[in-house]
């Protein structure tokens, strides 16, 4: 008897116990639920809700063992016992101790996410009886890879429990939320221990430690720099896009961000609409700083001036405005679900995200706010696309009446 | 109950749970998010509205059958403004630094929405007696919440309490910050209580199923 049999058979056991939602999850994570609907329509379909989730994990996975190694190099980098990687194929960047001492800061902080994450999932699914939702899984996966490193896990497990419990349960579990959760997380964290989650020391693991003492390292980031007017040496756009560079765990490396971007898009689970109309949003943002900087309004005294006056094009290659787009814009249940509100919902979130970064110095990445600030609008851009078409069809019915 | 009937009892009670006036009639919100960053703020706010809320509905209660219904609005401010400015007055002379601290708000107990409403829904139409307590219970469902929240706030937003340090110093890193905790930053800003308000609606409702509307 397999495995599949005895989870079949506790499922039998406990039906209609307390625990059954517990079982019946592991049960249809694993395998295919044996039994068959009894009534209504028997639509076979293979993009169920697991598959879907499943489809973003691997889109997702490259980027976090990039993450690993970069995480890794960094940290020797920063303390100077290894070269600086010659490109994304550099011979100091994918060794084994790179490897080593990546994966072990990153993957207690998948372990956490995850762990916290579905222990409160099946501990609502007892309380309310429902069945356990997939929507954790992709949640979960996100998180690690978009905080600092060195983010202590108890906070970590904080803030997913809040994420969790106050962005997703409240309102009725995955499919019912307003904000995306992962995005919510973060900016709990943000606002709860903004020590850990900004600054020029989480970014690079060891850096907070040493911080003080002789053996002090640098970790800051390319986005922080600007910020503060100045500029990281060494560090050449190929860089930014290949990704060796400091920043949160699996957002660094464009190169892969585009990858998995195009693998969504293939797949047709992310919106190829929302993804565009961001970045585009966001070089039309900066190209009105660039404006504003070319048109002498703003001087290189001003502390606008860093930020603004960078290229409109490297704003996508700096910071995580293209994770932001490609990962968490495209949440089918938290962005517009028109086609034409899709393209006004990512048109603001990059145009938004810009302004963030530039106006305000100590958020230099706006790209989480600006979304969670769409995402509540999104119902919003929803009902006039749609009133919009139901006036214009209403028209179309008067002129042939008429 | 000796000292109340039946009756009148119900009138202390009610607010302070099935009818309260946060978290079921949601009143007087505004103040609520904006001084309950610590708690002691929040106690002298609660005491405030109370005095003003249970002198308040004894005055309008004498007065009811001489207010003429047309300007009784008017009327109502009037009672509700002197009452503040004493409480304001008082404040400045007795405790200056927490009159600093709750700055514009003790004046803006005049448009906290509860005290008007129970002016307009109760003392106008029922007697001194039973308005004063109907007064001093729904100030003490206001105060139950404020002091609840203003409790968290400050216990888990700076890890005091009436500014004890109970969870230790975090500058010389004693007690629970020896082991790496740290104060949650995001509790003393207001959205957070917005949020413990709406946790304590959560668990009201989720225990008491008659509450929760369709």
């Amino acid at each position: 008897m397999g495995l599949k049999q005895n989870l079949h058979n506790l499922k039998e056991k406990y039906k209609g116990k307390k625990m059954a939602p517990a079982f019946n999850a592991l049960h249809t994570f694993l395998y295919l639920p044996n039994e068959t609907t009894h009534n209504g329509t028997h639509i076979k379909a293979a993009d169920d809700l697991k598959r879907t989730m499943n489809t973003v994990i691997m889109a997702l996975v490259p980027c976090l063992i990039f993450g690993m190694f970069n995480a890794g190099y960094q940290h020797y980098l920063a303390l100077g016992e290894i070269q600086q990687a010659d490109g994304f194929l550099g011979a100091s960047f994918w060794t084994l101790d790179n490897f080593i001492i990546g994966a072990w800061t990153v993957l207690p902080l998948v372990v956490v996410s995850y762990g916290v994450g579905l222990a409160v999932e099946f501990l609502f699914a007892v309380i309310k009886g429902h069945e356990v939702e997939e929507g954790y899984l992709v949640t979960g996966m996100l998180v690690p890879l978009i905080v600092p490193v060195d983010i202590p896990l108890w906070m970590l497990a904080v803030a997913v429990i809040f994420g969790v419990v106050i962005g997703k349960e409240v309102f009725g579990g995955t499919g019912m939320n307003i904000l995306n959760p992962a995005l919510t997380i973060r900016a709990f964290l943000f606002f709860a221990y903004p020590t850990w989650m900004s600054g020029d020391k989480v970014w690079v693991h060891g850096a907070v430690e040493r911080a003080g003492t002789p053996d002090a390292i640098s970790g800051e980031t390319i986005l922080g720099a600007y910020a503060q007017n100045t500029s990281l040496a060494g560090i050449d756009y190929w860089d930014m896009f290949w990704g060796i560079i400091p920043g949160s765990v699996g957002e660094t490396s464009k190169f892969l961000i585009i990858i998995g971007a195009l693998f969504l898009i293939f797949t047709k689970v992310g919106s190829w609409r929302i993804i565009f109309s961001t970045l585009i949003g966001a070089l039309v943002m900066g190209l009105i700083f660039n404006g504003v900087v070319e048109a002498g309004w703003i001087g290189d005294t001003s502390k606008f001036y860093g930020l603004m006056s960078v290229p409109f094009w490297q704003h996508l290659i700096i910071g995580s405005i293209l994770f932001g787009a490609v990962y968490m814009a495209t949440d089918p249940v938290t962005a517009s679900q028109t086609n034409k509100g899709k393209w006004i919902y990512g048109f603001l979130i990059g145009f938004i995200s810009i302004m963030i970064r530039v106006f305000n110095p100590a958020y230099p990445e706006g790209v989480f706010l600006a979304i969670l600030l769409m995402n509540v609008f999104a119902p919003t851009i929803d009902h006039y696309v749609i009133q919009g078409n139901v006036k214009r069809r209403m028209k179309r019915v008067k002129v042939k009446a008429a | 109950m000796g000292l109340l009937s039946k009756k009148d009892s119900k009138l202390i009670m009610d607010p302070l749970a099935d009818n309260n006036p946060i978290t079921i009639q949601v009143l007087g919100i505004c103040s609520a998010l904006a001084i309950t960053a610590q708690l002691k703020p929040s106690i002298v706010m609660a005491i405030s509205v109370m005095f003003v809320m249970g002198v308040g509905n004894v005055v309008i209660s004498l007065m009811r059958n001489i207010i003429p219904s047309k300007i009784r609005i008017i009327v109502q401010l009037v009672v509700v403004a002197t009452l503040v400015i004493i409480v304001d007055q008082v404040l400045k002379a007795f405790a200056y630094s927490l009159s600093k601290e709750l700055s514009v708000f003790i004046g803006l107990i005049i448009t906290n929405c509860i005290i008007m409403g129970r002016f307009e829904a109760f003392a106008l139409g029922n007697g001194v007696w039973r308005s004063f307590l109907d007064g001093i219970g729904n100030a003490l469902g206001y105060g139950v919440i404020l002091i609840i929240v203003g409790f968290f706030r400050e216990l888990l937003g700076s890890g005091t309490l009436f500014g004890f340090k109970v969870l230790g110093d975090p500058v010389e890193k004693t007690g629970l910050y020896a082991i790496g905790y740290e104060n949650n930053g995001f509790m003393v800003l207001p959205p957070m209580a917005l949020i413990v308000v709406g946790i304590i609606i959560w668990v009201q409702r989720s225990r008491n199923k008659d509450l929760i509307e369709d």
